[in-house]
């Protein structure tokens, strides 16, 4: 019943075999053991599964594995460069002490990236909107709307 | 983890042969409920048909009035400044649903077909009279959104059927609209209920419309709104009026939108209509809200979304961003 796929994941072309139920979560973490996206709810709820497939931030817990065939997926694990240098949004979450527990961090800074992507310098309600989906329950979000902030500022 | 296989139609003839010879096949858009109910087990299909990759499913027509493709994202329709100028209530929904990453994959067909007496979409499609086109399997049909909504979760679509596209007529330069999602917090909620207005007024008086600007900007609540309003003697031409979550499914108040009919637009005037729109209602209390604050918002919310709307019809260019909060 395994069905052949082809897609980039994190700038590499990824061919698999996959089962037609899984989802996108579950193929990063539990086949190809890429354990940066976590899962909250399972539910679309906490936006912890939070990857970015052509450009747009989507819960990958509710995402059809087969519909990633030919798009462009990044996850939390293709911000790393080459040479092990952070993202300059992951050095922002850490400078501005925006990571506690950290669970939420690896959906959080996606749904940023996918913002600061279409837009250079978003306004607070602009960051606020992009992870309003994204559940914290530790920082109380002021610390993480600042280092999104400071990533826009930056550039 | 529910097994099922998944397919991926490029074209409506070739989802619906699938869906006619596939045992337990379940059609999928977005997936934000589908998959939620697969998860939580109220759903086991065998067989998902995904109409994300049918081309002509998610596209948006502005040329002759409004064609909403029924795989359109939310995320799509709230980009679109046309849609933005002149189906605002639209917008209106589109821009509070669920979250980010939610409307980048929900459909609007998926909002109307999941049919929750909540559907943030259904308020704005039914005061714009949304027609909604179904394909199937004995062909094609168009029937009024008024009479898709059966009852919670469920809808007027047969077997096998499925909704290819809503049409909404154009309105013009007199013509604004309104929907307000009334919830506990700004995002990821479902509304405790949820009202759309659309208004089209009579500006016979020259000039009425400027000096209707200087009263919007000037005056801060919207009582004074609407006393300023009714001195200029502007009538409603034309109203809808659509509710949700006070009833089994969204709801036209459709006496109270015939009350509006013809009249000069006052305080008063909107009183009556939110008492009509409220005993229209069977709202039932839930863990969002209990069922006689619900009626009660009914009246605070026509009014609110009527002034709303006509301030868009003065001031067409503030679009939904600038619009008072609650």
């Amino acid at each position: 019943m395994r069905k052949e796929i082809v897609f980039t994941l994190n700038g590499e072309e990824m061919r698999a075999d996959v089962e037609p139920h899984w989802t996108l979560l579950y193929f990063l973490r539990e086949v190809c053991e890429m354990t940066g996206t976590k899962e909250g709810c399972g539910y679309g709820e906490c936006g912890a599964c939070t990857v970015i497939v052509d450009g747009k931030a989507i819960n990958s817990c509710l995402y059809p594995i087969l519909e990633a065939e030919g798009k462009n997926v990044i996850t939390v694990e293709g911000l790393v460069t080459s040479d092990g240098a952070l993202h300059p949004l992951q050095k922002a979450f850490i400078d501005n002490g925006a990571v506690q527990c950290g669970f939420c961090t690896p959906g959080m800074i996606m749904s940023a990236k996918a913002l600061l992507d279409t837009k250079e310098k978003p306004a607070e309600e602009e960051i606020k909107d992009a992870i309003a989906g994204n559940f914290c329950r530790c920082t109380g979000y002021v610390k993480i709307i600042d280092a999104i902030k400071s990533c826009g500022e930056g550039r | 983890m529910t097994r099922y296989d998944y397919h991926k139609p490029e074209t409506i003839e070739e989802a619906l042969s699938l869906m006619a010879c596939l045992e337990g096949a379940k059609y999928i858009a977005g997936g934000t409920d589908v998959m939620v109910l697969i998860k939580q087990k109220k759903l086991m299909p065998k067989h998902l048909i995904s109409i994300r990759n049918i081309r002509d499913l998610g596209s948006i027509d502005t040329g002759n009035g409004l064609k909403l493709g029924a795989a359109a994202t939310h995320n799509h329709i709230d980009g679109n400044d046309v849609i933005r100028r002149w189906y605002t209530a639209l917008t209106d929904a589109t821009g509070h649903l669920g979250s980010r990453q939610i409307r980048n994959v929900a459909t609007i067909g998926g909002n109307i077909c999941n049919a929750a007496p909540s559907a943030d979409t259904a308020c704005p499609l039914l005061v714009f009279d949304a027609t909604v086109s179904i394909i199937g399997p004995w062909g094609r049909r168009t029937i009024a959104l008024d009479d898709f909504f059966k009852g919670p979760g469920s809808t007027a679509l047969r077997e096998g059927e499925l909704v290819q596209a809503f049409h909404i007529p154009g309105f013009g330069e007199n013509t604004g609209s309104a929907y307000i999602k009334h919830t506990r917090r700004q995002a990821m909620d479902l509304p405790i209920i949820g009202l759309a207005a659309r208004m089209t007024i009579g500006t016979d008086k020259h000039g009425g419309l400027s000096r209707c600007k200087a009263i919007l900007s000037g005056a801060g609540s919207t009582s004074a709104i609407l006393a300023g309003i009714e001195g200029e003697g502007w009538r409603c031409e034309d109203a809808r009026i659509a509710m949700s979550v006070v009833a089994p499914r969204p709801i036209r108040a459709k006496k109270a939108e015939a009350a509006l009919k013809g009249k000069v637009i006052s305080g008063k005037l909107l009183q009556e209509g939110g008492e009509l729109a409220a005993s229209e209602a069977s709202p039932r209390d839930s863990i969002r809200g209990e069922a006689w604050y619900r009626t009660d918002m009914i009246k605070v919310l026509l009014k609110r979304a009527i002034v709303r709307s006509i301030e868009r019809v003065v001031r067409p260019d503030d679009g939904p961003d600038r619009a008072r909060t609650q």
